[in-house]
Protein backbone atom coordinates (compact mmCIF):
# COMPACT_ATOMS: atom_id res chain seq x y z
CA UNK A 1 0.00 0.00 0.00
CA UNK A 2 2.96 2.35 0.84
CA UNK A 3 4.28 2.04 -2.65
CA UNK A 4 0.78 2.58 -4.04
CA UNK A 5 0.43 5.77 -2.32
CA UNK A 6 4.24 7.30 -3.63
CA UNK A 7 3.19 6.15 -7.02
CA UNK A 8 0.02 8.02 -6.51
CA UNK A 9 1.90 11.32 -4.96
CA UNK A 10 4.69 11.19 -8.08
CA UNK A 11 2.33 11.05 -10.86
CA UNK A 12 0.40 13.69 -9.13
CA UNK A 13 3.80 15.59 -9.18
CA UNK A 14 4.77 14.60 -12.84
CA UNK A 15 1.28 15.97 -14.09
CA UNK A 16 1.31 19.68 -12.54
CA UNK A 17 4.43 19.73 -14.05
CA UNK A 18 3.80 18.52 -17.81
CA UNK A 19 0.01 19.70 -17.88
CA UNK A 20 1.32 23.77 -18.22
CA UNK A 21 4.04 22.73 -20.07
CA UNK A 22 2.08 21.58 -22.38
CA UNK A 23 -0.09 24.46 -22.12
CA UNK A 24 2.72 26.79 -22.39
CA UNK A 25 4.33 24.76 -25.68
CA UNK A 26 1.02 26.16 -27.40
CA UNK A 27 0.98 29.28 -25.91
CA UNK A 28 4.60 29.79 -27.40
CA UNK A 29 4.13 29.07 -30.49
CA UNK A 30 1.23 31.87 -30.54
CA UNK A 31 3.83 33.88 -29.36
CA UNK A 32 6.59 32.87 -31.99
CA UNK A 33 3.88 33.46 -34.62
CA UNK A 34 2.41 37.05 -33.41
CA UNK A 35 6.48 38.16 -32.97
CA UNK A 36 7.84 36.84 -35.70
CA UNK A 37 4.66 38.86 -37.76
CA UNK A 38 5.80 42.15 -35.58
CA UNK A 39 8.71 42.21 -37.15
CA UNK A 40 7.53 41.97 -40.55
CA UNK A 41 4.70 44.58 -40.04
CA UNK A 42 2.08 41.86 -39.99
CA UNK A 43 -0.37 41.09 -37.27
CA UNK A 44 0.00 37.55 -37.23
CA UNK A 45 -2.87 34.82 -36.05
CA UNK A 46 -5.55 37.21 -33.46
CA UNK A 47 -9.10 36.07 -34.47
CA UNK A 48 -9.21 32.60 -32.19
CA UNK A 49 -10.25 33.95 -29.01
CA UNK A 50 -8.42 37.10 -27.14
CA UNK A 51 -5.34 38.76 -29.35
CA UNK A 52 -5.45 34.98 -30.80
CA UNK A 53 -4.24 33.13 -27.92
CA UNK A 54 -6.50 30.22 -28.76
CA UNK A 55 -5.21 29.79 -32.09
CA UNK A 56 -2.69 26.85 -31.15
CA UNK A 57 -5.80 24.64 -30.03
CA UNK A 58 -7.66 25.46 -33.12
CA UNK A 59 -4.99 24.26 -35.18
CA UNK A 60 -3.99 21.08 -32.64
CA UNK A 61 -7.64 20.51 -33.25
CA UNK A 62 -7.87 20.15 -37.07
CA UNK A 63 -4.27 18.36 -36.29
CA UNK A 64 -6.32 15.48 -34.48
CA UNK A 65 -9.18 15.10 -37.14
CA UNK A 66 -6.98 14.64 -40.39
CA UNK A 67 -6.16 11.31 -41.37
CA UNK A 68 -2.96 10.04 -40.58
CA UNK A 69 -0.77 8.69 -43.45
CA UNK A 70 1.73 5.94 -43.19
CA UNK A 71 3.25 5.53 -46.61
CA UNK A 72 3.21 2.15 -48.04
CA UNK A 73 7.07 1.70 -48.58
CA UNK A 74 8.19 3.02 -45.28
CA UNK A 75 9.45 0.67 -42.49
CA UNK A 76 6.43 0.88 -40.27
CA UNK A 77 7.22 0.37 -36.95
CA UNK A 78 10.00 3.20 -36.69
CA UNK A 79 7.78 5.69 -38.85
CA UNK A 80 5.46 5.60 -35.67
CA UNK A 81 8.28 5.28 -33.65
CA UNK A 82 9.90 9.07 -34.05
CA UNK A 83 7.71 11.46 -33.66
CA UNK A 84 6.96 9.65 -29.87
CA UNK A 85 10.54 10.05 -29.13
CA UNK A 86 10.78 13.42 -30.39
CA UNK A 87 7.97 14.10 -28.01
CA UNK A 88 9.13 12.35 -24.81
CA UNK A 89 12.78 13.18 -24.86
CA UNK A 90 11.36 16.82 -25.48
CA UNK A 91 9.50 16.00 -21.57
CA UNK A 92 11.49 13.73 -19.82
CA UNK A 93 14.01 16.33 -19.59
CA UNK A 94 12.13 18.71 -17.71
CA UNK A 95 12.47 16.27 -14.76
CA UNK A 96 15.41 18.41 -13.72
CA UNK A 97 14.51 21.53 -13.90
CA UNK A 98 14.59 23.55 -10.93
CA UNK A 99 11.83 26.03 -10.76
CA UNK A 100 12.68 27.05 -6.88
CA UNK A 101 15.07 25.60 -4.22
CA UNK A 102 12.65 23.35 -3.04
CA UNK A 103 10.46 22.60 -6.49
CA UNK A 104 12.28 20.62 -8.45
CA UNK A 105 11.07 16.79 -9.41
CA UNK A 106 14.41 14.97 -9.35
CA UNK A 107 16.94 16.91 -7.49
CA UNK A 108 19.71 14.24 -9.03
CA UNK A 109 23.52 14.88 -7.98
CA UNK A 110 23.96 15.05 -12.18
CA UNK A 111 21.41 17.06 -13.23
CA UNK A 112 23.06 19.19 -15.97
CA UNK A 113 24.70 15.84 -17.82
CA UNK A 114 21.48 14.05 -17.66
CA UNK A 115 20.01 17.17 -19.56
CA UNK A 116 22.82 17.29 -21.91
CA UNK A 117 22.76 13.44 -22.15
CA UNK A 118 18.74 14.02 -23.49
CA UNK A 119 19.25 16.88 -25.49
CA UNK A 120 21.94 14.47 -26.93
CA UNK A 121 19.38 11.89 -27.91
CA UNK A 122 17.25 14.88 -29.48
CA UNK A 123 19.02 13.82 -33.02
CA UNK A 124 17.18 10.12 -32.79
CA UNK A 125 13.72 11.21 -33.63
CA UNK A 126 14.74 13.21 -36.44
CA UNK A 127 16.94 10.60 -38.05
CA UNK A 128 14.15 8.01 -37.37
CA UNK A 129 11.87 9.97 -39.21
CA UNK A 130 13.56 10.38 -41.89
CA UNK A 131 15.19 7.19 -42.62
CA UNK A 132 11.80 5.41 -41.83
CA UNK A 133 9.91 7.67 -44.59
CA UNK A 134 12.27 6.13 -46.98
CA UNK A 135 11.98 8.86 -49.40
CA UNK A 136 14.99 11.21 -50.53
CA UNK A 137 13.67 15.05 -49.04
CA UNK A 138 13.34 13.42 -45.55
CA UNK A 139 16.46 11.66 -45.92
CA UNK A 140 18.65 14.61 -46.68
CA UNK A 141 16.94 16.65 -43.99
CA UNK A 142 17.92 13.76 -41.53
CA UNK A 143 21.32 13.45 -42.58
CA UNK A 144 22.00 17.03 -42.58
CA UNK A 145 20.10 17.65 -38.91
CA UNK A 146 22.73 14.20 -37.53
CA UNK A 147 25.79 16.26 -38.78
CA UNK A 148 24.57 19.45 -37.64
CA UNK A 149 23.34 18.41 -33.94
CA UNK A 150 26.13 16.61 -33.37
CA UNK A 151 28.92 19.04 -34.08
CA UNK A 152 26.99 21.63 -32.10
CA UNK A 153 26.62 19.27 -29.35
CA UNK A 154 30.26 19.41 -28.66
CA UNK A 155 30.31 23.17 -28.07
CA UNK A 156 27.41 23.25 -26.19
CA UNK A 157 29.07 20.53 -24.29
CA UNK A 158 32.23 22.82 -23.92
CA UNK A 159 30.34 25.61 -22.38
CA UNK A 160 28.71 23.36 -20.03
CA UNK A 161 32.09 22.81 -18.73
CA UNK A 162 33.27 26.31 -18.80
CA UNK A 163 30.22 26.65 -15.85
CA UNK A 164 31.24 23.63 -13.89
CA UNK A 165 34.42 24.76 -13.46
CA UNK A 166 32.68 28.13 -11.68
CA UNK A 167 30.19 26.16 -10.04
CA UNK A 168 32.22 22.73 -9.13
CA UNK A 169 29.38 20.80 -8.65
CA UNK A 170 26.64 18.92 -11.70
CA UNK A 171 23.60 19.93 -9.61
CA UNK A 172 21.49 22.10 -10.97
CA UNK A 173 20.59 23.99 -8.00
CA UNK A 174 23.87 24.58 -6.82
CA UNK A 175 24.41 25.74 -10.39
CA UNK A 176 21.26 28.60 -9.56
CA UNK A 177 22.59 29.57 -6.44
CA UNK A 178 26.46 29.99 -6.93
CA UNK A 179 24.82 32.75 -9.28
CA UNK A 180 23.65 34.32 -6.11
CA UNK A 181 25.93 37.24 -6.05
CA UNK A 182 26.92 37.56 -9.93
CA UNK A 183 24.82 35.82 -12.88
CA UNK A 184 27.27 33.61 -15.19
CA UNK A 185 26.01 36.05 -18.16
CA UNK A 186 28.85 38.82 -16.62
CA UNK A 187 32.03 37.10 -16.46
CA UNK A 188 31.40 34.34 -19.17
CA UNK A 189 29.23 36.57 -21.74
CA UNK A 190 31.20 35.29 -24.83
CA UNK A 191 29.97 31.71 -23.81
CA UNK A 192 26.44 33.07 -23.33
CA UNK A 193 26.40 33.97 -27.03
CA UNK A 194 27.97 31.23 -28.17
CA UNK A 195 25.59 29.02 -26.51
CA UNK A 196 22.55 30.82 -27.53
CA UNK A 197 23.77 30.18 -31.12
CA UNK A 198 24.76 27.01 -30.58
CA UNK A 199 21.03 26.73 -28.75
CA UNK A 200 19.45 27.91 -32.31
CA UNK A 201 21.57 24.83 -34.20
CA UNK A 202 20.61 21.92 -31.86
CA UNK A 203 16.81 22.63 -31.91
CA UNK A 204 17.28 23.58 -35.67
CA UNK A 205 15.65 27.04 -35.55
CA UNK A 206 16.33 29.35 -37.85
CA UNK A 207 18.99 30.15 -38.91
CA UNK A 208 19.90 27.23 -38.88
CA UNK A 209 17.17 25.03 -40.07
CA UNK A 210 18.56 23.45 -42.89
CA UNK A 211 17.44 20.03 -41.84
CA UNK A 212 14.04 20.73 -42.94
CA UNK A 213 14.36 23.83 -44.96
CA UNK A 214 11.19 23.98 -46.64
CA UNK A 215 12.66 25.78 -50.04
CA UNK A 216 15.19 22.84 -50.84
CA UNK A 217 13.87 19.95 -49.11
CA UNK A 218 10.03 20.57 -48.52
CA UNK A 219 10.22 20.60 -44.88
CA UNK A 220 13.11 17.72 -44.54
CA UNK A 221 12.32 14.97 -42.19
CA UNK A 222 8.49 15.66 -41.82
CA UNK A 223 7.27 15.36 -45.03
CA UNK A 224 5.76 12.68 -45.24
CA UNK A 225 4.08 12.96 -42.05
CA UNK A 226 0.70 14.02 -41.16
CA UNK A 227 -2.20 14.87 -39.01
CA UNK A 228 -1.33 14.01 -35.36
CA UNK A 229 2.38 12.92 -35.85
CA UNK A 230 2.92 15.87 -37.49
CA UNK A 231 1.82 17.93 -34.71
CA UNK A 232 3.62 15.55 -32.39
CA UNK A 233 6.59 16.41 -34.14
CA UNK A 234 6.21 20.17 -33.76
CA UNK A 235 5.33 20.13 -29.85
CA UNK A 236 8.26 18.03 -29.67
CA UNK A 237 10.25 20.46 -31.10
CA UNK A 238 9.02 23.37 -29.70
CA UNK A 239 8.96 22.03 -25.83
CA UNK A 240 12.66 21.63 -26.77
CA UNK A 241 13.15 24.91 -27.92
CA UNK A 242 11.61 25.75 -24.24
CA UNK A 243 13.76 23.54 -22.79
CA UNK A 244 17.26 25.08 -24.49
CA UNK A 245 15.88 28.33 -23.22
CA UNK A 246 15.53 26.98 -19.31
CA UNK A 247 19.17 25.71 -19.41
CA UNK A 248 20.09 29.14 -20.93
CA UNK A 249 18.14 30.44 -17.87
CA UNK A 250 19.81 28.16 -15.32
CA UNK A 251 23.38 28.61 -16.89
CA UNK A 252 24.29 31.91 -17.09
CA UNK A 253 20.98 33.87 -15.89
CA UNK A 254 20.79 32.81 -12.50
CA UNK A 255 17.70 29.98 -12.67
CA UNK A 256 14.85 30.98 -10.19
CA UNK A 257 16.97 33.84 -8.27
CA UNK A 258 15.52 37.21 -8.97
CA UNK A 259 17.47 40.26 -10.36
CA UNK A 260 18.32 42.48 -7.54
CA UNK A 261 18.10 40.90 -3.50
CA UNK A 262 15.81 43.63 -2.90
CA UNK A 263 12.65 43.32 -0.45
CA UNK A 264 9.61 43.04 -2.16
CA UNK A 265 11.60 41.49 -5.42
CA UNK A 266 12.82 38.15 -3.17
CA UNK A 267 8.81 37.98 -1.84
CA UNK A 268 7.87 36.72 -5.75
CA UNK A 269 7.87 33.32 -6.58
CA UNK A 270 11.20 31.56 -8.31
CA UNK A 271 9.30 29.76 -10.91
CA UNK A 272 8.12 33.07 -11.97
CA UNK A 273 11.36 34.16 -12.42
CA UNK A 274 12.65 31.77 -14.67
CA UNK A 275 9.48 31.58 -16.69
CA UNK A 276 10.38 35.36 -17.16
CA UNK A 277 13.77 34.62 -18.07
CA UNK A 278 12.92 31.87 -20.47
CA UNK A 279 10.16 33.93 -22.23
CA UNK A 280 13.12 36.66 -22.78
CA UNK A 281 15.01 34.13 -24.03
CA UNK A 282 12.04 32.92 -26.55
CA UNK A 283 11.41 36.20 -27.71
CA UNK A 284 15.48 36.77 -28.50
CA UNK A 285 14.74 33.11 -30.37
CA UNK A 286 11.83 34.50 -31.86
CA UNK A 287 13.66 37.40 -32.98
CA UNK A 288 16.46 35.47 -34.63
CA UNK A 289 13.89 33.72 -36.63
CA UNK A 290 12.60 36.61 -38.29
CA UNK A 291 15.65 38.71 -38.67
CA UNK A 292 18.69 36.37 -40.30
CA UNK A 293 18.41 34.60 -43.49
CA UNK A 294 19.39 31.04 -43.53
CA UNK A 295 23.20 29.75 -43.50
CA UNK A 296 24.56 27.72 -45.99
CA UNK A 297 25.36 23.92 -45.20
CA UNK A 298 29.02 24.40 -45.58
CA UNK A 299 29.02 28.00 -43.40
CA UNK A 300 26.92 26.07 -40.62
CA UNK A 301 29.77 23.30 -40.29
CA UNK A 302 32.48 25.95 -40.73
CA UNK A 303 30.94 27.63 -37.92
CA UNK A 304 30.29 24.96 -35.60
CA UNK A 305 33.93 23.17 -35.50
CA UNK A 306 36.52 26.45 -36.84
CA UNK A 307 35.16 29.46 -34.81
CA UNK A 308 32.31 28.07 -31.78
CA UNK A 309 34.91 24.31 -30.69
CA UNK A 310 38.11 26.56 -30.54
CA UNK A 311 36.53 29.81 -29.20
CA UNK A 312 35.01 27.85 -26.38
CA UNK A 313 38.00 25.78 -25.73
CA UNK A 314 40.25 28.65 -25.47
CA UNK A 315 37.66 29.80 -22.92
CA UNK A 316 37.90 26.72 -20.64
CA UNK A 317 41.60 27.13 -20.37
CA UNK A 318 41.46 31.49 -19.29
CA UNK A 319 38.70 30.67 -17.02
CA UNK A 320 40.38 27.35 -15.43
CA UNK A 321 43.64 29.82 -15.36
CA UNK A 322 41.97 32.45 -13.71
CA UNK A 323 40.45 30.63 -10.83
CA UNK A 324 43.57 28.83 -10.59
CA UNK A 325 45.63 32.17 -10.19
CA UNK A 326 43.40 34.24 -8.14
CA UNK A 327 42.87 30.83 -6.03
CA UNK A 328 38.96 30.91 -6.75
CA UNK A 329 38.30 27.28 -7.66
CA UNK A 330 35.13 26.11 -5.72
CA UNK A 331 35.97 23.42 -3.27
CA UNK A 332 33.29 21.28 -1.82
CA UNK A 333 33.50 19.04 1.48
CA UNK B 1 14.02 -3.59 -2.00
CA UNK B 2 11.52 -5.21 -4.24
CA UNK B 3 11.09 -2.09 -6.56
CA UNK B 4 14.83 -2.21 -7.06
CA UNK B 5 15.35 -5.90 -8.11
CA UNK B 6 12.16 -5.03 -10.37
CA UNK B 7 13.48 -1.92 -12.52
CA UNK B 8 17.28 -4.39 -12.05
CA UNK B 9 15.77 -7.72 -14.05
CA UNK B 10 13.66 -4.94 -16.13
CA UNK B 11 16.63 -3.34 -17.19
CA UNK B 12 18.98 -6.37 -17.44
CA UNK B 13 16.42 -8.26 -19.23
CA UNK B 14 15.77 -5.85 -21.99
CA UNK B 15 19.49 -5.45 -22.14
CA UNK B 16 20.38 -8.89 -23.09
CA UNK B 17 17.59 -9.29 -25.07
CA UNK B 18 18.31 -6.17 -26.99
CA UNK B 19 22.38 -7.34 -27.30
CA UNK B 20 20.88 -10.76 -28.76
CA UNK B 21 19.24 -8.86 -31.21
CA UNK B 22 21.58 -6.83 -32.75
CA UNK B 23 23.42 -9.37 -33.91
CA UNK B 24 19.91 -11.46 -34.45
CA UNK B 25 17.98 -9.11 -36.49
CA UNK B 26 18.18 -8.65 -40.65
CA UNK B 27 18.54 -5.30 -41.12
CA UNK B 28 21.06 -3.41 -40.46
CA UNK B 29 19.58 0.00 -39.74
CA UNK B 30 17.76 -2.40 -36.53
CA UNK B 31 20.67 -4.06 -35.46
CA UNK B 32 22.21 -0.26 -34.57
CA UNK B 33 18.72 0.69 -32.96
CA UNK B 34 18.69 -2.40 -30.91
CA UNK B 35 22.19 -1.52 -29.86
CA UNK B 36 21.16 1.95 -28.84
CA UNK B 37 18.51 0.57 -26.36
CA UNK B 38 21.13 -2.13 -25.18
CA UNK B 39 23.09 1.44 -24.76
CA UNK B 40 20.37 2.73 -22.73
CA UNK B 41 19.41 -0.05 -20.47
CA UNK B 42 23.17 -0.44 -19.77
CA UNK B 43 23.29 3.05 -18.31
CA UNK B 44 20.36 2.45 -16.28
CA UNK B 45 21.93 -0.03 -14.38
CA UNK B 46 25.16 2.20 -14.17
CA UNK B 47 22.26 4.02 -12.61
CA UNK B 48 20.63 1.76 -10.29
CA UNK B 49 24.20 0.69 -8.41
CA UNK B 50 24.69 4.72 -7.41
CA UNK B 51 27.47 5.20 -10.57
CA UNK B 52 25.05 7.69 -11.99
CA UNK B 53 28.30 9.75 -13.73
CA UNK B 54 29.26 6.88 -15.41
CA UNK B 55 25.57 6.16 -16.32
CA UNK B 56 25.24 9.49 -18.01
CA UNK B 57 28.77 9.96 -19.46
CA UNK B 58 27.72 6.22 -21.59
CA UNK B 59 24.01 7.77 -22.36
CA UNK B 60 26.03 11.18 -23.67
CA UNK B 61 29.27 9.88 -25.40
CA UNK B 62 27.98 5.95 -26.86
CA UNK B 63 24.20 7.04 -27.80
CA UNK B 64 24.47 10.66 -28.48
CA UNK B 65 27.63 10.36 -30.41
CA UNK B 66 29.15 7.18 -31.27
CA UNK B 67 25.97 5.17 -31.87
CA UNK B 68 24.31 8.54 -34.71
CA UNK B 69 27.97 8.07 -36.37
CA UNK B 70 27.03 4.35 -36.55
CA UNK B 71 23.53 4.92 -37.90
CA UNK B 72 24.54 7.73 -40.65
CA UNK B 73 27.13 4.93 -41.90
CA UNK B 74 24.66 2.14 -41.94
CA UNK B 75 21.72 4.52 -43.26
CA UNK B 76 24.15 5.60 -46.73
CA UNK B 77 24.56 1.74 -47.13
CA UNK B 78 22.00 0.10 -49.67
CA UNK B 79 20.85 -2.49 -46.92
CA UNK B 80 17.97 -4.28 -48.83
CA UNK B 81 20.32 -4.37 -52.46
CA UNK B 82 23.34 -5.92 -50.13
CA UNK B 83 21.48 -8.44 -48.36
CA UNK B 84 20.22 -10.32 -51.96
CA UNK B 85 24.13 -10.14 -53.07
CA UNK B 86 25.60 -11.42 -49.97
CA UNK B 87 23.21 -14.22 -48.41
CA UNK B 88 22.39 -15.62 -51.38
CA UNK B 89 25.56 -15.96 -53.06
CA UNK B 90 28.08 -18.76 -52.89
CA UNK B 91 30.77 -16.51 -51.83
CA UNK B 92 29.66 -16.19 -48.04
CA UNK B 93 30.44 -19.81 -47.32
CA UNK B 94 33.77 -19.09 -48.06
CA UNK B 95 34.10 -16.49 -44.94
CA UNK B 96 32.93 -18.83 -42.21
CA UNK B 97 35.96 -20.41 -41.21
CA UNK B 98 37.24 -16.88 -40.60
CA UNK B 99 34.77 -15.97 -38.29
CA UNK B 100 34.65 -18.75 -36.65
CA UNK B 101 38.89 -18.97 -35.68
CA UNK B 102 37.93 -15.44 -34.56
CA UNK B 103 35.21 -15.86 -32.40
CA UNK B 104 36.47 -18.92 -30.87
CA UNK B 105 39.63 -16.71 -29.86
CA UNK B 106 37.59 -14.00 -28.71
CA UNK B 107 35.61 -16.68 -26.32
CA UNK B 108 38.84 -18.02 -25.04
CA UNK B 109 40.39 -14.32 -24.37
CA UNK B 110 36.79 -13.60 -22.50
CA UNK B 111 37.32 -16.81 -20.62
CA UNK B 112 41.06 -16.14 -19.41
CA UNK B 113 39.95 -12.47 -18.25
CA UNK B 114 36.39 -13.85 -16.76
CA UNK B 115 39.18 -16.44 -14.65
CA UNK B 116 41.19 -14.50 -13.75
CA UNK B 117 39.17 -11.46 -12.20
CA UNK B 118 40.13 -10.30 -9.49
CA UNK B 119 39.21 -7.18 -6.88
CA UNK B 120 42.35 -4.97 -6.54
CA UNK B 121 42.76 -4.15 -2.76
CA UNK B 122 43.07 -0.58 -3.06
CA UNK B 123 40.45 -0.27 -5.23
CA UNK B 124 38.00 -1.84 -2.72
CA UNK B 125 39.48 0.73 0.33
CA UNK B 126 38.80 3.44 -2.37
CA UNK B 127 35.29 2.29 -2.71
CA UNK B 128 35.04 2.16 1.14
CA UNK B 129 36.42 5.74 1.65
CA UNK B 130 33.50 6.92 -0.92
CA UNK B 131 30.76 5.73 1.28
CA UNK B 132 32.46 6.87 4.56
CA UNK B 133 33.06 10.48 3.67
CA UNK B 134 29.96 10.86 0.93
CA UNK B 135 31.53 12.37 -1.40
CA UNK B 136 29.66 12.34 -5.05
CA UNK B 137 30.72 9.92 -7.71
CA UNK B 138 31.56 12.93 -9.96
CA UNK B 139 34.36 14.15 -6.91
CA UNK B 140 35.71 10.62 -5.98
CA UNK B 141 36.06 9.49 -9.78
CA UNK B 142 38.36 12.81 -10.19
CA UNK B 143 39.86 12.53 -7.20
CA UNK B 144 40.94 8.73 -8.45
CA UNK B 145 41.50 9.96 -12.13
CA UNK B 146 43.41 13.03 -11.99
CA UNK B 147 45.83 11.78 -9.25
CA UNK B 148 47.07 7.74 -8.98
CA UNK B 149 45.78 7.53 -12.68
CA UNK B 150 46.61 10.80 -14.18
CA UNK B 151 49.54 9.44 -16.62
CA UNK B 152 47.79 6.41 -17.88
CA UNK B 153 44.36 8.67 -18.83
CA UNK B 154 46.90 11.02 -20.38
CA UNK B 155 48.27 8.23 -22.74
CA UNK B 156 44.61 7.01 -22.72
CA UNK B 157 44.08 10.39 -24.37
CA UNK B 158 46.69 10.98 -26.70
CA UNK B 159 45.99 6.74 -27.79
CA UNK B 160 42.63 8.66 -29.00
CA UNK B 161 44.26 11.65 -30.35
CA UNK B 162 46.62 9.91 -32.80
CA UNK B 163 43.82 7.57 -33.66
CA UNK B 164 41.53 10.65 -34.69
CA UNK B 165 44.45 11.97 -36.69
CA UNK B 166 45.58 8.59 -37.99
CA UNK B 167 41.93 8.49 -39.67
CA UNK B 168 41.76 11.93 -41.03
CA UNK B 169 45.11 11.57 -42.83
CA UNK B 170 43.98 7.97 -44.06
CA UNK B 171 40.41 9.56 -45.64
CA UNK B 172 42.29 12.96 -46.33
CA UNK B 173 42.28 13.98 -50.22
CA UNK B 174 43.10 16.80 -52.20
CA UNK B 175 40.16 17.04 -55.06
CA UNK B 176 41.51 18.87 -57.67
CA UNK B 177 39.19 21.50 -59.75
CA UNK B 178 36.60 21.98 -56.73
CA UNK B 179 35.17 25.56 -56.73
CA UNK B 180 35.31 26.99 -52.72
CA UNK B 181 34.19 30.07 -51.36
CA UNK B 182 36.29 32.04 -49.37
CA UNK B 183 35.03 34.08 -46.60
CA UNK B 184 38.26 36.81 -46.68
CA UNK B 185 38.10 36.87 -50.58
CA UNK B 186 34.36 37.75 -50.59
CA UNK B 187 34.54 40.24 -47.44
CA UNK B 188 37.81 41.75 -48.71
CA UNK B 189 36.52 42.69 -52.40
CA UNK B 190 36.85 46.37 -52.85
CA UNK B 191 34.78 48.24 -55.51
CA UNK B 192 37.60 48.95 -57.38
CA UNK B 193 38.39 45.56 -58.10
CA UNK B 194 34.91 44.55 -59.01
CA UNK B 195 33.15 47.47 -60.85
CA UNK B 196 34.48 49.00 -64.10
CA UNK B 197 33.15 51.75 -65.90
CA UNK B 198 33.42 51.81 -69.92
CA UNK B 199 33.29 54.07 -72.42
CA UNK B 200 30.43 51.80 -74.69
CA UNK B 201 30.54 53.09 -78.06
CA UNK B 202 27.19 52.75 -79.81
CA UNK B 203 26.77 49.20 -81.94
CA UNK B 204 30.21 47.95 -80.71
CA UNK B 205 29.40 46.49 -77.51
CA UNK B 206 32.40 45.65 -74.90
CA UNK B 207 34.11 42.49 -74.31
CA UNK B 208 33.70 41.45 -70.79
CA UNK B 209 34.54 38.33 -68.13
CA UNK B 210 37.24 37.02 -70.55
Amino acid sequence: MEYVSIIFQEVYKILFLLVPLLVSVALIVWLDRRVWAFVQKRQGPNVVGPFGLLQSLADALKYIFKEIIIPSSSNKVIFILAPIVTMTLALVAWAVIPFSATQVLADINVGILYLFAVSSLGVYGIIMGGWASNSKYPFLGAIRSAAQMVSYEVSIGVIIINVLLCVGSLNLNDIVIAQQNLWFIIPLFPMFVIFFISALAETNRPPFDLPEAEAELVAGYQTEYSGMMYAMFWLGEYANILLMCAMGAILFLGGWLSPIEVYPLTHIPGALWLILKILFLFILFALVKAIVPRYRYDQLMRLGWKVFLPLSLTWVVLTASYLFYFNLLPVHQ
Amino acid sequence: MIAHSIFFYTFSFIAVISAIMVTASKNTVHSVFFLILDFISISCLFIMIGAEFLGMIMLIVYVGAVAVLFLFVVMMLNVAQQKNQWFASQESSKHIPVGLIIGTLIFFEIIIVIGGWKYKPDIFDINNSISQTSLSNTHSLGQILYTDYIHVFQISGMILLVAMVGAIVLTFRQRVGVKRQSYIKQISRERAEGVEVLEVKSNRGVKIDD
